[in-house]
């Protein structure tokens, strides 16, 4: 099962280091992992996209939140939420599927923030099937560089734990 | 007034009641071993290598319940220190070591002895700091006292550049708060009373008590249960002491070496309270298999240990003697005539086991084996002695043959089941307690791994015992061969290369006695207890003995292995009472 799963830890050198040192040390995956600080510069918050059984889950938000640095840990699971990723990829299109890339580009209202008279360099935000879709639509068309930045994600508001 | 770093250091550590620092010198630290030399309160205890310092504040702590201190320097002064500090983070052990490091301009030079400790021993501290500041060096010190020794307690680490502690500032000594860092102390109430619900109710409980019972200082409580309840206690390498080994709930240790009667209980129970442990594979053997029969309470105070090996039925975090506490209170209100009555039946089959299999070896005229120098021992100091051991076959043997009737009376790497651990340990447990009888159980094999601190164990005149069983061999390792691998001994044969360790002694200004026969053996004993020196006994043993009983990786923990007796010599058997 792949889980999302947020942590709110003090933003001290070396925290990160300590987050990944407890991931490959125990064994566990990390899909993507997104860092940045908060509204609070003391505080920065990590968004780790990870897979495994309850167990494993169970032990890994145990872990995190087992370490002094950290101050929260939420499995975004229990929770309704929102996840956003954002990726910037470079296309070469042959000249006949230019038009279609703008086109393609603008139905998922991504934004076009660079060209060339070869190629496209288009941003696209969204959750993962819209991206995984988007993606894939751009494979034909020729994918040169392709980035992305790892999943960030966010409760809604007013929802409560779901009862697992 | 400005102190400098070094001087803040030293103020600092007295106020957390510091006595002894086991450490050794270099050149980063220089500005702190000038600061000591002036020093009344604190005693700078030098070793002969930083990974005995180590062990020896492991000892210390273990043995006193207070924190262990080391100190050395950068680079290879602080890697020397890795082997001892993962030692008591497996062990969930307080010590503080304070590291040396280059000034911080050059941090990330590759400068002269520079070693990144702290990213070294980021997994195995339970946490660690880089003082980059004089102005936070208080600070840090009273977060790392807290730390290490709150929760489930653990190693610190704090690197120290040479600038920070020449610098200078004003002392402060603020009071800490670290809000990512809450220890859950208190057990929740409602799965206190479910578990104090089961365990009136169970008619095969078992008590599995771990190395929590002592660190939390839970033993009386721990015994109060089982009194009242009536239920039987076993107990993990790291819990010996927890539970007195004499008592007659006791089941002595569990697990691959583990008496017979706690491995048949264990998987016969209906009820395992599991205290202050965290299911190792030494103790579950196979976990399919583990406590089949049994819903099982787990008491730790890290929510992490809990459902990490087994399935648990009630878990509770919180602190041993606090949980217990409470537990003890609604167990009063029940009716105690009641289980004795339920509890007959399986107290009388736990008997039937002992009496079917009890601890036993047998015995020689001709040759020493290494259970009678541990069952004397014993006898001779009729169990009031700290028992520091090294690791394989020694370790087992003292485990299994001494009983152990009262906490932090046991010293031995469970965990990360390190060589060379019992020498500075013991002398580490003889700075805690100087009028204590202090022996270390050791192998010809590990002795030899941290043997230059005879050096200071005569220096300062510790009266430690070191009773060598000496069988020329790597035993465990070699017992293992014997067992699994066709009896082909690749390098654990020591034979003629171990040296002559009355000699060694001798040559550091101990004392050494020999024994080769089982005659010898008492009264070389005798002899060395009534010497007020450091002294090693060589004991000359059978290296064919093995440690029995054994479950081998990956079986069930009541598929056990036993010595093999022929008839003949069936007399000879002793039950060791």
């Amino acid at each position: 099962m792949r889980h999302t799963i947020s942590v709110l830890v003090e933003n001290k050198f070396g925290v990160l280091s300590r987050i990944s040192g407890l991931f490959s040390g125990r064994g566990y995956n990390i899909e993507s992992l997104s860092v940045g600080e908060t509204i609070d510069p003391q505080v920065s918050i990590m968004t780790i996209v990870t897979t495994g059984d309850d167990l494993v889950i169970e032990q890994i938000t145990k872990q995190l939140n087992k370490l002094i640095d950290v101050i929260k840990v939420t499995d975004m699971k229990e929770l309704d939420h929102v996840e956003r990723e954002m990726v910037l990829l470079k296309v070469v299109p042959k000249p006949d599927d230019r038009t279609e890339v703008l086109n393609l580009a603008e139905i998922f209202r991504g934004r076009i923030v660079d060209s060339s008279p070869k190629t496209y360099t288009i941003e696209i935000t969204g959750d993962e099937k819209k991206i995984e879709a988007f993606v894939e639509l751009m494979k034909p068309m020729g994918i040169k560089e392709f980035v992305r930045t790892g999943k960030v994600a966010i409760a809604r508001e007013g929802t409560k734990k779901k009862q697992i | 007034m400005k102190l400098s770093g070094a001087e803040i250091l030293i103020e600092s550590l007295k106020r957390e009641g510091v006595k002894y620092i086991f450490g050794y010198p270099g050149g980063v630290v220089l500005n702190i071993f000038d600061s000591l030399y002036d020093e009344k309160d604190i005693k700078l205890i030098l070793t002969r290598h930083e990974q005995g310092a180590i062990h020896a504040a492991d000892g210390y702590a273990r043995a006193s319940g207070k924190v262990g201190i080391g100190l050395v320097t950068s680079g290879p002064g602080a890697t020397n220190t890795v082997t001892g500090i993962a030692t008591a983070s497996m062990d969930s052990i307080p010590i503080v070591v304070f590291s040396g490091q280059v000034p911080t301009m050059l941090i990330g030079n590759d400068a002269f002895q520079e070693a990144d400790i702290v990213g070294i021993t980021r997994p195995c501290t339970k946490y660690n700091f880089l003082v980059k500041d004089v102005k936070d060096l208080s600070r840090i010190v009273r977060e790392a006292f807290y730390i290490a020794s709150s929760g489930r307690p653990g190693p610190v680490l704090i690197d120290l550049p040479k600038d920070v502690t020449a610098g200078r500032a004003d002392f402060v000594w603020p009071e800490i708060d670290i809000r990512s860092y809450k220890p859950t102390y208190e057990g929740n109430k409602w799965m206190i009373a479910q578990a104090a619900h089961l365990i009136a109710k169970a008619k095969k409980p078992l008590i599995v008590a771990g190395g929590g019972v002592i660190s939390s200082g839970a033993a009386k409580e721990l015994r109060e249960l089982a009194e009242h309840a009536n239920v039987p206690v076993t107990m993990t390498l790291m819990g010996l002491g927890g539970f007195p080994g004499s008592h007659k709930l006791s089941l002595g240790m569990l697990g691959m070496h583990g008496t017979y009667y706690a491995n048949k209980a264990v998987q016969d129970s209906d009820l395992l309270f599991a205290i202050g442990m965290r299911f190792d594979d030494r103790v579950t053997g196979k976990v399919d298999a583990f406590a089949p029969h049994a819903k099982i309470i787990h008491l730790d105070i890290d929510p992490t240990s809990i459902k990490k090996n087994v399935r648990v039925d009630v878990p509770i975090v919180g602190d041993v003697k606090k949980v217990l506490t409470v537990m003890n209170k609604v167990l009063k209100e029940e009716v105690k005539e009641q289980w004795d009555e339920v509890r007959r039946a399986w107290l009388r089959q736990i008997d039937a086991w002992k009496a079917e299999r009890p601890m036993t070896y047998t015995y020689s005229d001709e040759i020493i084996k290494p259970q009678f120098v541990v069952e004397k021992i014993y006898e001779l100091t009729k169990g009031d002695a700290i028992i520091a051991t090294e690791v394989g076959q020694n370790q087992m043997w003292a485990a299994q043959f001494f009983k152990y009737d009262k906490p932090r009376r046991w010293l031995s790497s469970g965990g990360l089941g390190t060589m060379g651990y019992g020498f500075p340990a013991a002398i580490g447990a003889q700075f805690a307690h100087p009028d204590k009888l202090v022996i270390d159980i050791a192998g010809d094999g590990s002795i030899q791994m941290n043997i230059q601190e005879l050096a200071t164990a005569v220096i300062n005149k510790l009266p430690v015992k070191v009773a060598i069983l000496n069988n020329r061999y790597l035993g465990m390792v070699r017992q293992w061969q014997e067992l699994f691998f066709n009896e082909r001994y690749s390098h654990t044969k020591l034979d003629d290369t171990v040296p002559d360790f009355v000699k060694i002694a001798e040559a550091y200004g101990a004392v050494g006695l020999r024994a080769t026969k089982p005659a010898e053996v008492e009264p070389v004993l005798r002899e060395a207890f009534k010497i007020k020196r450091t002294v090693f006994m060589d004991f000359v043993v059978d290296w064919k003995e093995k440690v029995y009983p054994m479950v081998p990786a990956g079986a069930a923990i009541d598929q056990m292995l036993f010595e093999e007796i022929e008839k003949k010599t069936e007399k000879k058997l002793r039950a060791v009472k």
